[in-house]
């Protein structure tokens, strides 16, 4: 079930680079255990040997001039330490995540467009063209103004707080937001990117476990911040084949089409 | 370098009266004298303090026990906030935003900069007064007006901001509530900027003979940095205030872009506008601003320490090297706040190094801190207790900050409980700890009483164990993914494990809020009944304890010589071991 | 009259540890922060532009002749405050008077100016709210502005403290700082001027 995939401690990770995160997450929290407990060590053993005690006075130190001195070799360990992390680890995990995309077309590909207090995605459907969008066609039961008149847009399902992946496949979303600032987030993915109006920013992600996971909105956003919740669904390729299909708008003559599936919010 | 000072003029030019005596508003209310005023600053500030804190017990309540009544209060407050005596989002949020600017700059600040530093720093350089007293009574009568405003903003129409402490747009520009935030923002900033050149010219200016840079308090140096981070980092805050209330009043697009849909319309504006350009804005101040939390309390625990370790403290040149260190490089790290903002992932590695940069001189005034501590004779008095907890409370805060100044892992923990619990332990178990140390420590100088040692105690072990009882679930939580501004954790999956731990800090919270009751008794009742004290009663060798306790106006009788540094505590062939800065022969 | 060591050693009744006057140094600071809120306004107009799809050309959108006249307008206030400065070194009190006043009346007419300026657009229906430019032109004006005011009120009190305090050690200082500002206020002008009307 699902309670088995969170507890206290980092979820379980669901994407193939949720474990680069998480190694930098473990590495240095060690590190900061380490670092704590020898300087707690130290602190308490000064505490202790250097209480006041009648007739011992203080031992002035030594004349010092300048400004470097052995207070300054714990900033040396800590720096290497911290060049290294910023070379080895940070810069080539975060190019990874942010910087370095999948070809669209090797790619699964989906819109997410937020809104108080909404996910709704867009999927492009079988022939893999996004239908296009149009904000003057905004209407409740058209939350992201999709141009029915548009052919593209005949296959395209929109869906409200419900994105489904296929595993093994990159998925890449295309962010933006309709109102004001949210964020995506996917706790499992480790994946988190704000989705800011009148910006369209890519996210990609590639799940490698099959399962249903928690994309909880992660910028205050109003007064519903709270409850802003989206299910995600990582299937199989076929059982996320079979789920297009099934929630696939009918195909109807005339260009006019109202797309199937939950609306509600 | 240092030339014959005759500052008492320059200080006394707008007040030259001899011994005309002063009405009770002129003494009390409108005073001129820079300990009246830092006493305002105290008592205001520490008011806010409460206040702030009591916003946040009451949503304490809707995180640990989510959907259920406020017990009493809940009855309390109207059915728009809290329907059925449950906390509605709204005023949730409202409690939140404002619970972040009261303790930022309505408490914190006002008491590192406006109370000690008012009252301590002309004391510590010999001066008789600051350089511009009209000046400094103007600051506190518009911080005062300003934080009369924001508590004001709860009755008026709109209501409080409940759009974060960091007001981002869209959501600050379509949010009720955020015009009256912005207008108290503008008192709170021109009071600041007012303080912060007063600050510079008197350390600057006003230094007795003998007192020369290298001479000064580590305190007085702390302030110094503090006042140019104020003085130059609020202004863009201002002129991004002044272009959110241009958004909301005038309806321009400063930070709207075309084709905003809100609630299914679309909004009237011309767009044009970028909302990322306010986080810019916004923490271009706001990350030289939590320097500005931290260095005046790093400056107290350094005279706390020499005080009661009765030696000069480790690397006197390293501190004041760090402390400027720090100010400069805290203008070059804002956008560490904002890595997953949107913005260009390349310019995030640029604030990555930067970041990673300025933790050097944090680390190594810590160090120096703690190797203060080799060589001395602690004294483990109320306020050394105090200034002993601010090293591992500040080192875990500090240590925090490493995984989400890190670009990759913040990916995971931004706007996670994690910087939550980080920046508490920075500010609360750090700068307010520090300056609860100070307290008892200058309080005799300020009312020529000591607080009660007992008390003081108790003070101290409740409030140290409730803190951390708050803040320290708060790591474990944000690893879980628990999520920043949620009124009801319980609402999402991820959270649910973790949710016993927000019944742990908030019970610890309303307990912390129990502890401080002796404090605040104790504080009162020693100023009129405490144990009456003399000039110097913990043997220190700076300045202000060469003066009655309390100061009389213009301080000094005459102004003091200074022969030496601040901290020749057990200098050799000295009669006693405090060899005070003032006194030529010891 | 005198060398400007002379000057300085004139205005400053007390030698301070930094060698600079209290006031002194403390308008310096002020004037700093002042900068930085320019600044910030200044840099918000350059990515605001930059990000914007278009942007009307300063010439075609505003009335370039009538803020030409106020800049000249606005440079000799900055010249008459320096002459007002002199006089006070020169103990001239009338000359003082005179060149104050003009200062004044100088910074009253930039704003009359300004005002017909504002008026035209509002009768066209251009307002703040218009666009992102008319934004960016009535904010940044609109606090310059607010400034000139400040500065009017601080050099109209000088020019009444003048009937009493003219030979105060002070007084100098006062005006120096007061022109200091004066002159920030002119240069905010002097970039705003090409940078919103011109380009």
């Amino acid at each position: 079930m699902t309670t088995n995939i969170y507890g206290w401690g980092l979820p379980v990770a669901a994407s193939t680079y949720a474990r680069d995160i998480d190694f930098g997450i473990r590495l240095i929290h060690w590190a900061m255990f380490t670092i704590f407990i020898l300087w707690a060590i130290f602190f308490t053993y000064l505490l202790i040997r250097y209480k006041k005690r009648d007739g011992v006075p203080a031992e002035r130190e030594p004349e010092h001039h300048g400004i470097i001195s052995t207070s300054l070799i714990p900033d040396i360990i800590v720096m290497v330490f911290e060049i290294g992390l910023i070379f080895f680890y940070a810069i080539p995990v975060w190019s990874k995540v942010k910087t370095v995309f999948p070809k669209e077309s090797e790619a699964n590909r989906i819109d997410v467009i937020a809104e108080q207090f909404a996910w709704n995605v867009h999927y492009p459907g079988a022939d893999g063209k996004f239908g296009k969008r149009d904000l003057a066609k905004i209407h409740f039961s058209n939350p992201i103004g999709l141009d029915h008149d548009d052919p593209a847009a005949a296959d395209d399902v929109v869906l409200a707080n419900e994105i489904h992946m296929p595993i093994g496949k990159p998925t890449l979303i295309r962010l933006t937001s309709k109102d004001v600032i949210h964020s995506f987030w996917v706790p499992e993915f480790r994946v988190k990117q704000d989705a800011v109006p009148g910006m369209t920013i890519p996210v990609w992600v590639e799940p490698n476990r099959v399962g249903t996971y928690e994309l909880s909105c992660a910028q205050l956003c109003g007064f519903a911040h709270s409850l802003m919740r989206a299910t995600v669904v990582v299937q199989t390729p076929e059982d996320y084949e079979k789920w297009l299909k099934s929630v696939a708008p009918v195909a109807v003559a005339s260009a006019s089409t109202s797309t199937k599936g939950s609306d509600s919010w | 370098m240092v030339k014959k000072n005759n500052h008492a003029a320059a200080a006394h030019d707008s007040h030259s009266h001899a011994h005309h005596e002063l009405t009770f508003w002129q003494k009390y209310v409108f005073s001129l004298d820079h300990k009246i005023i830092g006493l305002q600053y105290l008592i205001t500030s520490l008011i806010f303090l409460l206040i702030g804190f009591t916003f946040m017990m009451v949503m304490r309540w809707s995180l640990a026990f989510p959907g259920t009544p406020l017990p009493v209060l809940g009855r309390l407050f109207p059915a728009d906030l809290a329907p059925n005596g449950v906390i509605s989002g709204e005023f949730y949020n409202s409690l939140g935003a404002m619970h972040g600017t009261i303790m930022v700059f309505l408490g914190v600040v006002p008491l590192g900069v406006g109370a000690f530093g008012n009252y301590v720093l002309p004391l510590q350089i010999g001066a008789p007064d600051m350089a511009f007293p009209r000046m400094n009574m103007a600051s506190y009568w518009t911080y005062l007006p300003g934080g009369l405003l924001m508590l004001a903003s709860f009755v008026l129409p709109g209501g409080a901001a409940q759009s974060g402490w960091t007001s981002y747009p869209p959501l600050s520009i379509i949010n009720p509530g955020q015009t009256v935030w912005l207008v108290g923002m503008v008192l709170l900033i021109t009071s600041s900027l007012m303080g912060s050149i007063n600050f510079i010219v008197t350390t600057l200016n006003l230094r007795a003979p003998g007192m020369s840079l290298m001479r000064m308090p580590l305190f007085v140096w702390s302030e110094l940095v503090t006042s140019v981070l104020l003085l130059l980092a609020f202004p863009p805050l201002e002129a991004a205030a002044i272009m959110q209330f241009m958004d909301r009043v005038f309806h321009t697009s400063f930070y709207i872009p075309q084709g905003l849909v809100v609630l299914g319309m679309l909004h009237k504006a011309s767009g044009g506008g970028q909302p990322l350009l306010w986080q810019h804005l916004f923490w271009f101040l706001a990350h030289p601003e939590v320097y500005v939390l931290l260095l005046p309390p790093m400056g107290i625990v350094m005279e706390i320490i020499a005080n009661n370790t009765r030696k000069p403290p480790h690397g006197y040149k390293t501190v004041v090297a760090s402390m400027c260190g720090i100010g400069a490089m805290s203008f070059v790290v804002w956008a560490h706040h904002m890595f997953v903002s949107g913005m260009s992932a390349t310019l995030s590695n640029f604030f990555l190094v930067t970041t990673m940069i300025i933790s050097v001189p944090s680390v190594a005034i810590l160090t120096c801190m703690v190797f203060s501590l080799k060589g001395g004779s602690i004294r483990f008095n109320v306020p050394m207790l105090w200034a002993l907890a601010f090293l591992p409370m500040f080192g875990i805060g500090g240590l925090t900050g490493l995984p989400l100044g890190l670009t990759a892992t913040d990916i995971y923990l931004h706007d996670t409980y994690y910087v939550i619990g980080h920046f508490h332990y920075v500010v609360v178990t750090g700068s307010i700890v520090a300056m609860i140390g100070g307290v008892y420590y200058w309080f005799p100088k300020w009312y020529g009483r000591k607080m009660n040692d007992t008390l003081g105690y108790l003070h101290f072990w409740g409030t140290l164990a409730c803190m951390n009882g708050v803040f320290f679930p708060m790591f474990i939580q944000g690893l879980a993914g628990q999520n920043r501004r949620y009124y009801d954790p319980t609402a999402h999956l991820h959270n649910l494990p973790t949710q016993p731990l927000h019944v742990v800090s908030s019970v610890s919270a309303w307990c912390l809020f129990l502890f401080q009751l002796p404090f605040i008794y104790n504080f009162f009742h020693s100023m009129f009944a405490g144990e009456k004290t003399e000039e110097n009663p913990w043997k220190a060798t700076t300045l202000e304890w060469a003066c009655p306790s309390p100061p009389p106006h213009g301080n000094f009788e005459k102004t003091p010589r200074v022969y030496r540094g601040p901290y020749e505590y057990s200098l050799p062939g000295a009669k006693t071991d405090w060899a005070p800065q003032h006194v030529e022969a010891v | 009259m005198s060398s400007p060591s002379d000057i300085a050693a004139w205005q400053e009744p007390a030698l301070t540890s930094s060698g600079v006057p209290n006031a002194k140094l403390g308008i310096w600071l002020f004037l700093a922060s002042e900068v930085m809120l320019f600044s910030t306004l200044f840099t918000s107009y350059v990515v605001l532009r930059l990000g914007a799809a278009s942007w009307p050309r300063g010439w075609v959108a505003l009335n370039v002749p009538l803020a030409m006249v106020n800049t000249i307008v606005l440079i000799t206030s900055s010249v008459t405050m320096v002459l007002a400065y002199a006089k006070v070194i020169e103990k001239d009190l009338s000359g003082f008077r005179k060149y104050m006043m003009a200062t004044i009346g100088l910074a009253f007419l930039f704003l009359i100016f300004k005002s017909f300026e504002y008026g035209s657009h509002f009768t066209h229906h251009e307002y703040p709210s218009t666009s992102i430019f008319h934004a960016v032109y009535f904010t940044m004006t609109g606090l310059h502005c607010i400034h000139v005011i400040g500065g009017i009120i601080v050099n109209t009190g000088l020019l009444f403290m003048a009937n009493e305090q003219f030979d105060h050690p002070l007084f100098a200082g006062r005006v120096e700082g007061a022109g200091l500002y004066w002159h920030f206020v002119d240069i905010v002008w002097i970039f705003l001027f090409p940078c919103i009307y011109l380009i």
